[in-house]
């Protein structure tokens, strides 16, 4: 008697069943969603190369060191101005900001740890990532610009405010991957905390930090709204960061933007193109950086 | 040598101190925008009251701010940002982490970022002088959703990433093994454990998109008291009135903007404590802490 007899031999030759068809037509919009993130970046560079790159570059290096025009329809360079505003602004919100930030890291993970007050300060510091551009702006209006007017330094505070916790989340989480044994050997040798930190565990995050804070160097070049009530739109040069008015790429692209002169749309995207360039060799910065720490591990 | 140690000791706890005043700054700045801004905005408080928030009229001549219209526009907008950004979002997180051969993950990852690092006035620009005019989009509602879209796709992106990878890898091969197709694994191990922070990711994104001013400043179309669900109508939103208006702003104008801003920072506020308390926990439970 054989019952494996009556069974029919089992079919192993792959059969499209419907559930099958259904995963891959799903992989298949996986595919579609990673081309509909592909297309609005690659247009939006294509425009800012192809329309930039042309402004920029005519006539070089006059775009570039040139004041901007004060009449708005007059055609020709100048961005001068603006990219030293933007590097005046982002260096000094960078030199608030970054020193600040890792030592609120420092207190998160070396001090606070698990107690309360380091909760609530690592949870509002995430929430205060969240606060919008344009806010941070206007507390600055309200804090310093009411006071001291249009200057350089106001641009750099709102900044400071938008970085202080992207540099804090950053930091931590390159302490949390200090190994413990070189603070434990540290305090063996009879080190004090703060010397072990500073000598010790900050020397060994120190790449992890610098990539963390190049990355929101990167964000805050590229902001518009908090500085639209602190820098002011000026047109010449002004290298004083706490008196006078300053400008930035990012005011003039906003302010050239909403222009109807064909003149002014392309002052725009060639500071457009100076700006986009600006943030992605801040970001390669930050990369190599990274690299440069996955390597020596 | 007691001196020493002394010295030791009290440049140690000068130390600490400065940390914990560093980190208290968090608690601080955001208290001060709290107090600072809400001061400011009392003015146009005193002539409004409650209507401020029902009034749909605004004309900085008559004194009449009603920031109804600009409450809408901002939640309108919102919406569709993140109506279209969630599928494509999420989409590309499954891919990366289910699909992808190992060597194409790190410039994919590589391409979110530098979505996440393209200046919002750049897309602004390109959204005003490109996607409005040869799109036939004009300025309007849909535009700025667009727009908003395009920027918050990197957040919730990179964010379902990392929740989707806590998946455990032995509940996925369990799937697999009883004969799931990837999709039909993807809902049985991947969907259910990473549900809780895939909503705090989304909930992210939408407080940006909420708050994001420059680009739904130059796209959205400015026109006053438009509360209307058609999406090709033109429109306002609170963060795009406030930079779009400022700079002919008298002091009772600039007082209602403020207003606007304080609004804005307590509805962001909301939405991110609730999201990143979402997020927080559903990470600590997939971590097992």
């Amino acid at each position: 008697m054989n019952l494996l007899a009556d069974v029919p031999p089992l079919d192993l030759s792959a059969k499209r069943s419907w559930r099958s068809v259904k995963s891959t037509i799903m992989t298949g919009l996986m595919v579609l969603s990673v081309v509909a993130v592909a297309v609005p970046l690659i247009a939006v560079l294509w425009s800012v190369g192809a329309r930039g790159l042309a402004v920029a570059f005519k006539d070089f290096p006059d775009f570039f060191v040139k004041e901007i025009p004060v009449v708005a329809r007059r055609a020709g360079p100048g961005m001068g101005p603006a990219i030293v505003g933007t590097l005046l602004v982002t260096g000094v919100a960078t030199l608030i900001a970054v020193p600040l930030g890792v030592l609120g890291a420092v207190y998160l993970h070396e001090y606070g740890i698990k107690n309360r007050f380091a909760r609530l300060v690592r949870f509002m510091a995430t929430v205060m990532t969240g606060v919008p551009s344009i806010v941070m702006g206007l507390f600055v209006y309200v804090l310093w610009t009411l006071s001291f007017g249009y200057s350089a330094f106001g641009g750099a505070l709102a900044l400071s405010c938008l970085m202080l916790p992207v540099v804090i989340g950053a930091t931590e989480q390159m302490l949390k991957l200090v190994p413990p044994h070189l603070r434990e050997a540290a305090y063996a040798l009879g080190t004090t905390k703060s010397r072990t930190i500073l000598t010790v565990v900050l020397p060994a995050a120190l790449p992890g930090i610098v990539s963390g804070s190049l990355l929101a160097v990167a964000r805050a070049a590229g902001e518009t709204a908090p500085l639209l009530f602190a820098v002011g739109a000026a047109t010449e040069y002004n290298p004083h960061i706490f008196v006078e008015a300053n400008t930035a790429l990012s005011i003039q692209i906003f302010a050239n933007a909403n222009s109807s002169f064909v003149a002014a749309q392309d002052r725009a995207w060639g500071a457009a193109m100076t700006l986009v360039l600006l943030t992605f060799l801040v970001t390669l910065a930050a990369r190599v950086v990274t690299a440069r720490l996955a390597s020596r591990r | 040598m007691f001196d020493l140690r002394g010295n030791r000791a009290y440049a140690d706890r000068a130390f600490r101190v400065t940390a914990t005043g560093a980190a208290a700054l968090v608690l601080l700045i955001l208290g001060l925008i709290a107090i600072t801004m809400t001061k400011r905005a009392l003015p146009v408080a005193r002539q409004m009251g409650s209507s401020f928030f029902s009034e749909t009229r605004w004309s900085a001549p008559d004194g009449i701010f009603g920031a109804l219209p600009f409450i809408f526009g901002t939640l309108f907008t919102a919406a569709i940002a993140v109506l279209i950004a969630v599928p494509i979002s999420l989409g590309v997180a499954l891919f990366i982490t289910q699909v992808a051969p190992p060597w194409f993950k790190k410039p994919m990852v590589y391409l979110i970022d530098l979505l996440a690092v393209v200046p919002s006035v750049v897309f602004g620009l390109w959204g005003v002088l490109v996607l409005s005019q040869h799109f036939e989009l004009g300025r309007s509602f849909l535009t700025a959703g667009i727009i908003l879209a395009i920027m918050i796709i990197p957040i919730i992106t990179s964010l379902s990433r990392e929740v989707i990878e806590t998946t455990p890898p032995s509940d996925k091969e369990a799937a697999l093994a009883l004969g799931s197709t990837r999709w039909e694994m993807i809902g049985a191990a991947v969907i259910p454990h990473s549900a809780g922070g895939l909503v705090g990711a989304v909930m992210l994104g939408l407080g940006r998109a909420m708050g994001e001013t420059i680009a739904a400043a130059l796209v959205i179309g400015s026109a006053l008291g438009q509360i209307t669900l058609n999406p090709f109508a033109a429109g306002n939103s609170m963060p795009a009135v406030i930079a779009n208006e400022w700079g002919e702003a008298d002091d009772l104008h600039k007082s209602a903007l403020i207003a606007l801003a304080v609004t804005l920072f307590v509805i962001t506020i909301i939405v991110n404590l609730v999201a990143t308390g979402i997020v927080q926990r559903s990470m600590r439970r997939s971590q097992g802490t």
